[in-house]
């Protein structure tokens, strides 16, 4: 992206509690001003990932660099160039909020002029202006969250990490957020772990998906796409028999199918999903064949975009499978699930 | 170091603008007036050849007991179970300054409350009118003690609350450790007694941690070196104990 330096380095990261392993064999990169989504099932090791960029817990085996600096050797620095903001973003409760930046810009040794100029800059930023004199306890869960990635950009660190930085707000507070990582985009690199998909295809660069506690899918948000989906839906509204159609699609190629169509409404039209195997774009093949054809009269052709979260689904059950190779095939999902969920923390 | 005092600094503001602090000073306050009041009648009716002054310091274990561990449950405890633990140490401190802010944050309210009873004194002494009850020697030497073996306590409590999340446990366990260092000292004098062989090096050692009686020596006036070297070593290594605490069980929640 915008240089080549990188800020974070992961280099065959493992963490194990016991005879548990939460994060297992990861390595990963960040460029400067690069914004990187953790994604993952709960349990995956996001947070364990997190806690150790930050220094926070020590890793069994691996190599975390942050800027060049190994984490576990130089602690102390490292800790100066990153803003962190845990998950529930623990506050006190009985400070105010300018005593509580002031508090932890003097920790993140600011110190006189640059002190006030950074809490000013990072309360107009946050739209904390009002809320200055207010008691963080008595905060709600949007001014809190406000208050969190405040703090965490308050000393200009070099990375940003954030663990569920959108957690429990309303989608009004979600937007505003998001304005909130956008306007920062560019200036410091960061890493967000969310769940909720949209935020995380709006807002980063890069995608890193886990799942028990290994890198399962890395790249962006398209390339996933391309990775993971290797099926299209077009949505094609017609009028005509579905006999007709699924017959015609078989004769156009052997990769389309009818996947499922909706009962046809009062002028007639109805809305069919065709699923086409493969990558290959079919869609002026459809409008060309369809739209010609006597038997139908064609009224719009979308070809829907996959999800995240549809990536997100194929990419996590794809790594179950690799994962338990030896119960393949005959134990169901919802079995699997809970031995997965308990690794983790 | 610059770390060390805004971190104390904190610590210093959470008190003051705890409600708990005011509602502790006064109960210790209140406690420490009545049994205070309580000598002097004492003293009035049987003639004793200790002043009022010297039974009151000799009294420290009462507030030892009850208001150390609430002093200290919270300090590690409560960081811990609201999590902001976690974003204290990302930021650039060490657990070493971490514990030593909350010990000296908790230890200088300690020595602030005792040192508000010298009022008492005062008080006698103007109504009174009576130099010998006003006996700087044993007082200075009462108040020593009370600095030095508060050190020790403070730690004490410190290292429960470092121990666990819940303030409970923290306090629960601050007291029992309170309770068996004063109690053992005490104790272990009757069990060398019993024994059949009595051994020089036990009994030496348990003399050396009697701290019932470092506090009759100390307002008699007998300041002994060997005290200060006990009740410093045990504070370093208990906060040491502490700060291991702190790192490791922080990389483990």
């Amino acid at each position: 992206m915008e240089s080549n330096e990188l800020i974070i380095e992961v280099e065959n990261l493992a963490k194990r509690y016991g005879r548990t392993t939460a994060v297992n064999d990861v390595s990963f990169s960040v460029r400067r001003g690069e914004i990187v989504g953790l994604l993952g099932p709960n349990g995956a090791g996001k947070s364990t990932t997190m806690k150790i960029l930050t220094g926070f817990q020590q890793a069994s085996s691996g190599i975390v660099r942050i800027c060049g600096i190994p984490v576990a050797a130089r602690p102390m620095e490292t800790k100066r160039r990153i803003g962190y903001m845990p998950e529930n973003n623990p506050l006190p409760e009985d400070l105010r909020v300018r005593e509580y930046l002031g508090w932890r810009a003097r920790l993140k040794g600011l110190r006189g002029r640059r002190r006030r100029e950074r809490i000013e800059a990072v309360l107009e930023l946050c739209d904390l202006k009002r809320a200055r004199r207010r008691i963080i306890g008595r905060l709600s869960k949007g001014y809190r969250q406000r208050v969190g990635i405040a703090d965490a950009i308050l000393a200009e660190p070099d990375l940003i990490i954030m663990d569920e930085p959108t957690i429990g707000l309303d989608p009004h507070q979600i937007v505003m957020i998001r304005r909130l990582i956008e306007s920062i985009r560019g200036r410091m690199s960061m890493v967000i772990s969310s769940h909720i998909l949209p935020e995380i295809e709006m807002t980063c660069d890069r995608v890193l998906i886990i799942n028990g506690g290994r890198i399962v899918a890395a790249g962006t948000p398209e390339e996933l796409r391309h990775k993971f989906i290797d099926r299209t839906i077009y949505e094609v509204e017609i009028q005509g028999e579905t006999d007709t159609l699924k017959g015609e699609l078989a004769s156009l190629n052997t990769a389309l199918t009818l996947e499922s169509h909706e009962p046809p409404n009062r002028d007639g039209y109805f809305v069919a999903r065709v699923r086409a195997e493969g990558t290959e774009d079919w869609g002026e093949a459809l409008i060309q064949t369809l739209g010609q054809h006597p038997g139908f009269r064609l009224r719009s052709l979308n070809r829907r975009q996959p999800t995240l979260e549809e990536v997100f689904l194929a990419a996590t059950r794809r790594s179950w499978d690799t994962l338990l190779p030896e119960r393949n095939g005959d134990v169901s999902r919802e079995q699997r699930k809970p031995t997965m969920a308990r690794e983790g923390r | 170091m610059g770390n060390f005092l805004t971190l104390l600094r904190n610590e210093l503001r959470a008190l003051l603008i705890s409600p708990s602090t005011y509602i502790a000073a006064f109960l210790f306050l209140v406690i420490m007036g009545f049994v205070f009041q309580d000598l002097l009648a004492e003293f009035i009716r049987t003639e004793s050849d200790t002043a009022p002054a010297t039974d009151f310091i000799r009294l420290f274990w009462l507030p030892a007991f009850f208001l150390v561990p609430l002093f200290t449950m919270k300090s590690i405890a409560e960081e811990r179970r609201l999590g902001t633990i976690e974003t204290l140490m990302t930021t650039p401190v060490n657990s070493v300054e971490v514990v030593l802010s909350k010990f000296l944050a908790a230890y200088l309210y300690y020595m602030v409350l005792w040192a508000s009873t010298l009022s008492f004194q005062y008080v006698l002494y103007t109504f009174a009118k009576e130099p010998s009850l006003l006996d700087t020697g044993p007082i200075l030497g009462g108040y020593l003690f009370i600095a030095l073996s508060g050190s020790l306590f403070i730690a004490l409590g410190i290292l429960a609350s470092a121990v666990t999340r819940s303030q409970l446990v923290a306090g629960i366990l601050g007291f029992a450790l309170v309770f068996l260092t004063l109690v053992l000292g005490r104790y272990s004098v009757e069990i060398t007694r019993h024994e059949t062989e009595p051994s020089v090096l036990l009994d030496r050692l348990v003399d050396y941690v009697q701290i019932f009686q470092h506090g009759e020596d100390f307002t008699s006036g007998i300041i002994d070196s060997r005290p200060f070297v006990l009740y410093l070593t045990g504070t370093i290594l208990l906060l040491f104990f502490a700060v291991v605490a702190v790192e490791t069980r922080s990389s483990k929640t």
